[in-house]
């Protein structure tokens, strides 16, 4: 436990006790863990940042009627209390930039500057949705290169861009199969979903008319293909897998369940939120899927941004190619691009199940994931999944003797290790753990999820860590892990040195307090 | 590859903590036949950051900026001055690169801008509650119907023949695959809006009334007409904005009735994109209805030791806890979009919102009272805020086309967004914001003058 870090300064194993306390502060403030007011607490409603001309009230007035009367009530803050304000916040977080951040299943893999500059290059950055496509063909190419890249990488003949999400993309996927199905006049009610499955499939599956049903898991995590294939028959419309699976395991049955499915006239669905795992290795397209979003805000490092934005192109087999939603970009005999949008459309497209976005997609992140593709290339995409893969198996074997791995036994793992809370005791939980791997300086892991496993921690450090960094955080971990194995009572109460103790999240939603009110006026 | 720090040496010393004689043991789950056995054939090899710049560059340049030619296309996204500032804090790592946030304790900034963004936007809509996002105007615009179809347990819904004919698009597709009733009508080119016939569709099955505020053709209808027989009838309205510097100027949906406001928040911070990402807005008058809407909620708590702090809340609403039983499948918003537009809205404020609007007003009025007096042009608006529709006598999709080559963007053409509607195909829609100049708009009114001069005389 005594691996140095970064400045070789030795850090030790905290005891109960070993909290500095120190004198209360006048501000609230401790030195650079600073104490930041809401805007509606810092502003009135007189103060701009922005210059603009004073209203002329003599001005032509074509409103209608419709003049806002009432105040808004918005605060308003010059440009360098802005800044403050922001920056000052922006401290209370943490980020891929500050250090690891093995949130499995959401590969906050680096995000690379150059993608950041080339997004907002003016031609990208400033060029209007609607604007006479003779005056975009820099955009619509970039849409198509990447299509054609994804394509590529997936094995697949058709994408469909326009989705914003993965959980937009699943959608996308899913009205794809009911639009075929519909077409052959097979009203199918049911999607099957391995219990392990992400949440967003079984909501998206019932967004999308279905009935959820689920699959088990068998021993070793993966799919119950037995089971699957008992429950195949005339009313499942199709399969919702994730491949690698959500227990971080590759789906050694993939090509079978495929073949099941088909042969019993469903489709299938692949999550492709974990495709950092393969991405150059594997193709999707030859394990018979049928179509598959990628998270390109995972796999090809378009930033998280707390939250989004994100982008879920979604690959198509031929079967689906036909129903993919307008609009789409085409290259013309001349060289041209072409957007196939309602105007353009025809006959042609006649099969589309329409429109799922009022513009093109997110080209933001298009450039972005274009960027980082055309930087790694063919060679550094595969080198990716390996380095992705080596490092969760590094992680999963440095730990398995401290922290119970289900499936360790079963082999390797793909690009994360999935760990239970099988060996604390005194009560201690997954949730503990995590809150002492923050005072460690450590954004903790995805907790509970998947719920096949008890207390799961799913840990992704994904292929951008160093073997250093590893070691520290695997240092970290397991130093947590053994005073939660040892029932330390001091970790019920972390973290202890983060911006926030504990937040009460059951008063949050007992009594939800959701926008400001003016304490004045309450 | 300068994007992964693992040396050859590591890889070796790590396969040797696995216990793995090579990488390839670790993929021994993936079926032989399904390995590839190298880099994936015909396509590129890795290349250096310059490289990859220069290319980028080359695509970017086929495009013709807005910001290079006198630019008017509007209909949902608007391109407005964005403050240095706001790039400057997107950009901060510490906002850039994290999560959704998941663990409270360590994600304060984001989730107290979230919660100022949720305050922002409920004042700007005159609601009680926002969210912390949609993806965009579009698809929030599904989700408000989704969501008054179970508040009111109805499922036909009412589109007012304003509303953009893409969001339009987008409710159809869903409602194919829920079995929701859609009535939609395409606009017609009159002075204003026609609230009348939107009342006369609403019956005691109408789930809620969908009304564009400003229109897609830059009128402004009467929300609270629609409001008062909408709500007497057991539906709600959704008021639907794409052009939130309007509100600096006119009445919010919310004081005028609206139950439910959604829109598109692109305009302020977020830039045009060619499409996105954007950000999608969407707000609740009524408290009560928090339970049934879709996406992030951000609340307001204490933590261990008393102090204020903030939480994710209320998500027994969503995917990851209630699965197939959510309010909606929404996983990833826009949140770096809302904080651009929460950085934007707090540079500017009360003040700062108003002048913004009244400085485009004054603009559009400029506008359109010199392509009034442009031969074979008419202005059809009575009323509108930074976008209003004119005819030109011609389709005018070919003349967009052709003003595009001399460097004027004139506008979105009525044939473009409405190709099966022949009446409307002479229509072309434009819009005017503070990053208009006079002399773009004489360039725009001499490009008409020489273009419609030519038609006439051909």
């Amino acid at each position: 436990m005594s691996a140095p870090n970064a400045s070789g300064w030795k850090p030790g194993i905290p005891t109960a006790g070993d909290t500095p306390a120190g004198p209360a502060t006048a501000t609230g403030n401790r030195a650079l863990m600073l104490e930041e007011p809401l805007i509606f607490e810092l502003a009135g409603n007189d103060t701009t940042g922005v210059d603009m001309p004073e209203p002329d009230n003599a001005a032509p007035n074509r409103l209608g009627g419709r003049e806002r009367s009432a105040p808004i009530g918005l605060p308003g803050l010059s440009e360098p209390e802005t800044v403050r304000h922001y920056t000052r916040l922006s401290r209370q977080n943490y980020a891929i930039d500050l250090g690891l951040f093995p949130l499995g299943s959401c590969t906050m893999k680096h995000n690379p500057r150059l993608n950041e500059k080339v997004a907002r290059m003016p031609g990208f950055l400033d060029c209007h949705p609607l604007t006479p496509t003779q005056s975009a063909q820099g955009a619509l190419e970039v849409i198509h290169q990447l299509g054609e890249w994804l394509k590529t990488l997936t094995g697949m003949p058709a994408v469909a861009m326009s989705p914003k999400a993965g959980a937009h993309g699943e959608l996308c996927g899913i009205l794809a199969i009911r639009a075929a199905l519909e077409a052959r006049g097979d009203a199918r009610k049911v999607i099957l979903c391995p219990e392990s499955a992400h949440g967003t499939n079984p909501a998206t599956a019932a967004f999308a008319g279905y009935e959820v049903e689920d699959i088990p898991a068998n021993a070793n995590g993966r799919v119950d293909l037995a089971a699957l294939e008992a429950r195949l028959g005339p009313d499942v419309a199709g399969v919702m897998i994730t491949n690698p699976n959500t227990c971080g395991l590759f789906e050694p049955d993939f090509r079978k369940i495929a073949d099941a499915v088909h042969a019993a006239g469903g489709f299938v669905y692949c999550d492709g939120a974990n495709f950092n795992a393969i991405v150059g290795r594997v193709r999707p397209g030859d394990l018979g899927v049928d179509a598959m979003h990628i998270n390109l805000h995972k796999t090809f490092s378009t930033p998280h941004g707390g939250g989004g934005p994100g982008s879920g192109p979604v690959v198509f087999s031929e079967a689906l190619a036909p129903y993919a939603p307008l609009p789409f970009v085409e290259q013309l005999g001349d060289g041209s691009f072409h957007l196939v949008e309602e105007e353009t459309a025809g006959e042609h497209h006649a099969k589309s199940f329409g429109r799922m976005t009022a513009f093109n997609g997110q080209m933001g992140m298009f450039t972005r994931a274009l960027t980082y593709i055309l930087s790694h290339g063919a060679d550094g995409l595969r080198q990716v999944a390996e380095d992705a893969v080596l490092n969760a198996n590094y992680v999963l074997r440095s730990l398995e003797d401290v922290l119970h791995a289900p499936f360790a036994h079963s082999g390797p793992c793909m690009h994360e290790a999935l760990f239970g809370d099988k060996n604390f005791t005194g009560g201690l939980s997954t949730l503990d753990l995590a809150k002492g791997l923050i005072d460690e300086g450590y954004h903790p892991m995805t907790m509970y999820f998947p719920l096949v496993v008890h207390g799961a921690m799913l840990v992704e450090p994904t292929e951008t860590e160093s073997k250093a960094a590893l070691d520290q955080f695997i240092m970290a971990l397991r130093s947590v892990a053994e005073r939660a194995n040892a029932g330390d009572p001091t970790l019920k109460t972390a973290p202890h040195f983060a911006p926030r103790r504990r937040l009460d999240e059951t008063q949050a939603a007992r009594k939800p307090l959701l926008a400001w009110s003016d304490p004045a006026l309450v | 590859m300068r994007y992964l720090p693992l040396t050859d040496t590591d890889r070796t010393e790590m396969l040797a903590r696995i216990g793995a004689p090579d990488v390839d043991a670790l993929f021994v789950d993936v079926p032989e036949v399904a390995r590839l056995d190298g880099p994936i054939h015909g396509l590129p090899m890795h290349a250096s950051e310059m490289a990859v710049e220069q290319h980028m560059r080359r695509l970017s340049d086929k495009n013709l900026a807005a910001g290079d030619a006198a630019f008017f296309l509007g209909a949902g996204a608007y391109r407005h001055h964005v403050p240095a500032s706001v790039d400057h804090i997107i950009q901060r790592g510490e906002f850039l690169t994290a999560y959704t946030p998941y663990q409270p304790e360590i994600a304060q900034g984001t989730l107290q801008m979230l919660f100022e963004f949720q305050s922002q936007v409920a004042r700007l809509y005159g609601c009680a509650v926002a969210n912390a996002s949609m993806y965009d105007g579009s698809t929030a615009c599904w989700e408000a119907i989704s969501m008054a179809g179970r508040v009111t347990r109805k499922s036909r819904a009412v589109l007012a023949d304003g509303l953009h004919p893409h969001y339009v698009s987008v409710v159809d597709t869903m409602a194919k695959f829920t079995g929701d009733t859609i009535l939609s009508a395409t606009p017609k080119l009159d002075a204003g809006c026609d609230e009348d016939a939107l009342i006369a569709q609403i019956d005691d099955q109408t789930s809620c009334v969908v009304v564009q505020y400003p229109d897609i053709l830059g009128r402004l209808p009467d929300l609270a007409k629609i409001a008062e027989v909408a709500q007497a009838k057991g539906a709600l309205l959704i008021a639907v904005n794409t052009e939130p510097v309007a509100l600096g100027a006119i009445a919010s949906p919310g004081e005028l009735g609206a139950d439910i406001v959604v829109g598109e928040g692109q305009a302020l911070g977020v830039g045009l994109q060619f499409g996105g990402p954007y950000l999608g807005l969407f707000a609740v008058r009524n408290p009560k209805h928090v339970r049934q809407m879709p996406g992030r909620l951000c609340g307001e708590t204490v933590d261990a030791e008393g102090k204020r702090g903030f939480v994710l809340t209320l998500s027994t609403r969503e995917q990851h806890i209630r699965r197939e039983k959510a309010t909606s499948n929404i996983c990833t918003n826009s949140g770096l979009c809302a904080l651009a537009f929460s950085v934007h809205m707090t540079l500017l404020g009360e003040k700062g919102l108003r002048a913004l609007a009244m400085e485009n007003h004054r603009l559009a009025c400029l506008a359109a009272d010199r392509l009034a007096t442009v031969p074979g042009v008419t202005v059809i608006n009575d009323s509108y805020f930074n976008e209003f529709t004119v005819t030109l006598g011609t389709d005018a999709r070919d003349v967009v086309r052709k003003l595009s080559d001399d460097g004027v963007l004139a506008g979105v053409s009525l044939g473009r967004l409405y190709p099966d509607a022949d009446g409307l195909a002479n229509g072309l829609l434009v819009a005017v914001t503070e990053t208009t100049s006079e002399d773009d708009i004489e360039m725009l009114a001499s490009a008409l003058e020489e273009a419609l001069g030519v038609e006439v005389s051909a």
